[in-house]
């Protein structure tokens, strides 16, 4: 689904990582940990293809992502959806037209009449759907990322610390939320450095933790 | 049809995606406006020429005079001579011998309207219309030379060439201007478009975030810089329009009857300038976007 095979990337002359391979399988959930600075969010945009690896092969549904063109980014773009940390929302927008974002640019937007009211209410976003982001406090907002995420309803849900801003009682109620999604058969993979998140979480799914530190991609060891 | 309903109706929810940026918008409209108001005139200037060289082309090409010396003795036997070659002279339809009130009348706007031309040593004037096939100028010079000595044919090529070769630059120079005008416009037009798209730089990564291709990022500037384009240029070609109204209804040349301005179906090109204005912006607004989301990759 998504392959990352002996990747190499740097900022200038620094090398961030180099000879990094992952795999994700369809189904499967991933946590990435690592320091601040370790380059999980590079990572996570080299899964995007928002950025293009310096060496090596990053194979996105099949397909070479170092050769696929601006519009065929996008489409690949559309069978992922991706939580940003910063959440990436449209402020002059309201939320349901934020989150309805990806059925617009798809000229998909009739689905979004169906989809809209569910996937608010599935996030507990309802009366909040005719406000705009910078109106919506950080656990809304992260809900709301995670409902544009997902309304294209794609095969790989990517999130870059989700529960960086929020506190604990909201962290839980994302990640359960992103476990729902894994139920579902989603391929969830989520950057964070907050061990005790996936501590709490351990129990209700089969995750893998990664751990990216000094340009080297481990498994996470029995002590996490 | 269809087609370009569409684009015209658009879709408010992508629209919306691209919040409208205020400075680019009215700078937008007030080049349009203004280059739609210099074309107006730059058009007028060239449709005008074209009227006159025309008028010039086709009265003055289709007349000659022939002129009777006004010393020549025997004055009435030479215009009968004149007028029998000029009637046996096949490719000649008419020869009218000009009157005294038509003498004076042409000499009126210098001696006034008083002009005792019967004492007045005046050339006698003939005025000669050819048929549909033509006359040989050059060869009934020589059958005047031989039977009317002293008798002169005018064509008016002499001082038609030249006036209409400036009627046909004016005409030149004005197309010319029209199009300085559309280049002018498609320039401004790819500054303001790469302002915006700059200004947008953000919104624009956003949407390649969500999915979006470079053709739905690229429309909603290039439908909205299109729509500003035409209706600018209606404004401007309206009130182009007022001033032209407003203008003194006088010849360009006395007597020509040709008037500064539009006539007949000369209005259409009115009514395409904003048509026109909307498709220079259409197509300058595409191509910055295209190059402007090659390089925000």
């Amino acid at each position: 689904m998504i392959e990352l095979d002996n990747v190499s990337y740097g900022y200038g002359r620094t090398a961030l990582f180099s000879g990094l391979s992952l795999k994700l399988v369809p189904g499967s959930f991933h946590f990435l940990t690592g320091p601040s600075g370790a380059g999980k969010t590079t990572l996570l945009r080299l899964c995007y293809a928002d950025l293009r690896a310096n060496s090596g092969k990053v194979r996105l549904f099949g397909q070479d992502a170092g050769n696929l063109t601006r519009d065929e980014v996008a489409i690949v773009r559309r069978r992922i959806g991706v939580v940003h940390q910063d959440c990436q929302f449209l402020d002059h927008l309201s939320i349901a037209e934020n989150i309805a974002l990806p059925l617009t640019v798809a000229d998909r937007i009739a689905d979004a009449q169906n989809n809209l009211a569910e996937l608010l209410a599935w996030v507990s976003l309802g009366p909040q759907a005719g406000q705009r982001p910078p109106e919506l406090s950080g656990g809304e907002r992260q809900r709301a990322a995670l409902a544009r995420a997902v309304i294209m309803s794609p095969d790989v849900v990517i999130a870059d610390e989700p529960t960086g801003n929020v506190d604990w009682e909201m962290s839980q109620r994302l990640l359960s939320l992103l476990i729902e999604l894994n139920r579902m058969g989603k391929t969830i993979l989520i950057a964070t450095h907050d061990l005790a998140m996936i501590r709490s979480v351990k129990a209700d799914v089969n995750a893998r933790v990664l751990r990216l530190s000094r340009g080297q991609l481990v498994q996470a060891g029995a002590d996490l | 049809m269809k087609t370009i309903l569409a684009f015209i109706i658009g879709d408010p929810l992508a629209d919306g995606a691209v919040p409208s940026t205020g400075v680019s918008a009215r700078l937008t409209v007030f080049v349009a406006a203004a280059m739609a108001f210099l074309a107006v005139f730059a058009l007028a200037l060239s449709l005008t020429a074209g009227r006159l060289a025309d008028s010039w082309a086709d009265d003055l090409a289709q007349s000659a005079t022939l002129r009777l010396p006004a010393d020549l003795d025997q004055t009435n036997a030479a215009l009968r001579a004149a007028v029998n070659v000029l009637q046996t002279t096949t490719g000649v339809a008419s020869a009218r011998v000009l009157e005294a009130d038509e003498q004076r009348a042409l000499l009126a706007p210098w001696f006034g309207p008083d002009v005792p031309v019967e004492s007045l040593p005046l050339p006698q004037l003939i005025e000669i219309l050819p048929d549909d096939t033509g006359y040989d100028v050059a060869g009934l010079r020589a059958r005047l030379q031989a039977e009317v000595p002293g008798a002169v044919l005018d064509d008016h090529g002499a001082w038609r060439e030249p006036l209409l070769a400036v009627a046909q630059r004016l005409r030149l120079l004005g197309w010319s201007v029209l199009a300085l005008i559309g280049a002018v416009m498609a320039a401004m037009i790819t500054l303001a478009a790469h302002a915006a798209l700059a200004a947008n730089a953000q919104i624009i990564r956003v949407l390649r975030l969500v999915g979006a291709r470079d053709g739905y990022i690229a429309r909603a500037f290039v439908r909205r810089f299109t729509l500003r384009a035409g209706l600018g240029a209606a404004v401007g070609a309206g009130l182009a329009l007022l001033v032209l109204q407003a203008m003194p209804a006088a010849d360009v040349v006395s007597g020509t009857g040709t008037h500064f301005g539009f006539v007949g179906l000369d209005w259409i090109w009115l009514l395409a300038i904003p048509v026109l204005s909307a498709i220079v912006a259409f197509l300058a607004t595409r191509v910055a976007a295209s190059r402007r989301l090659k390089e925000q990759t």
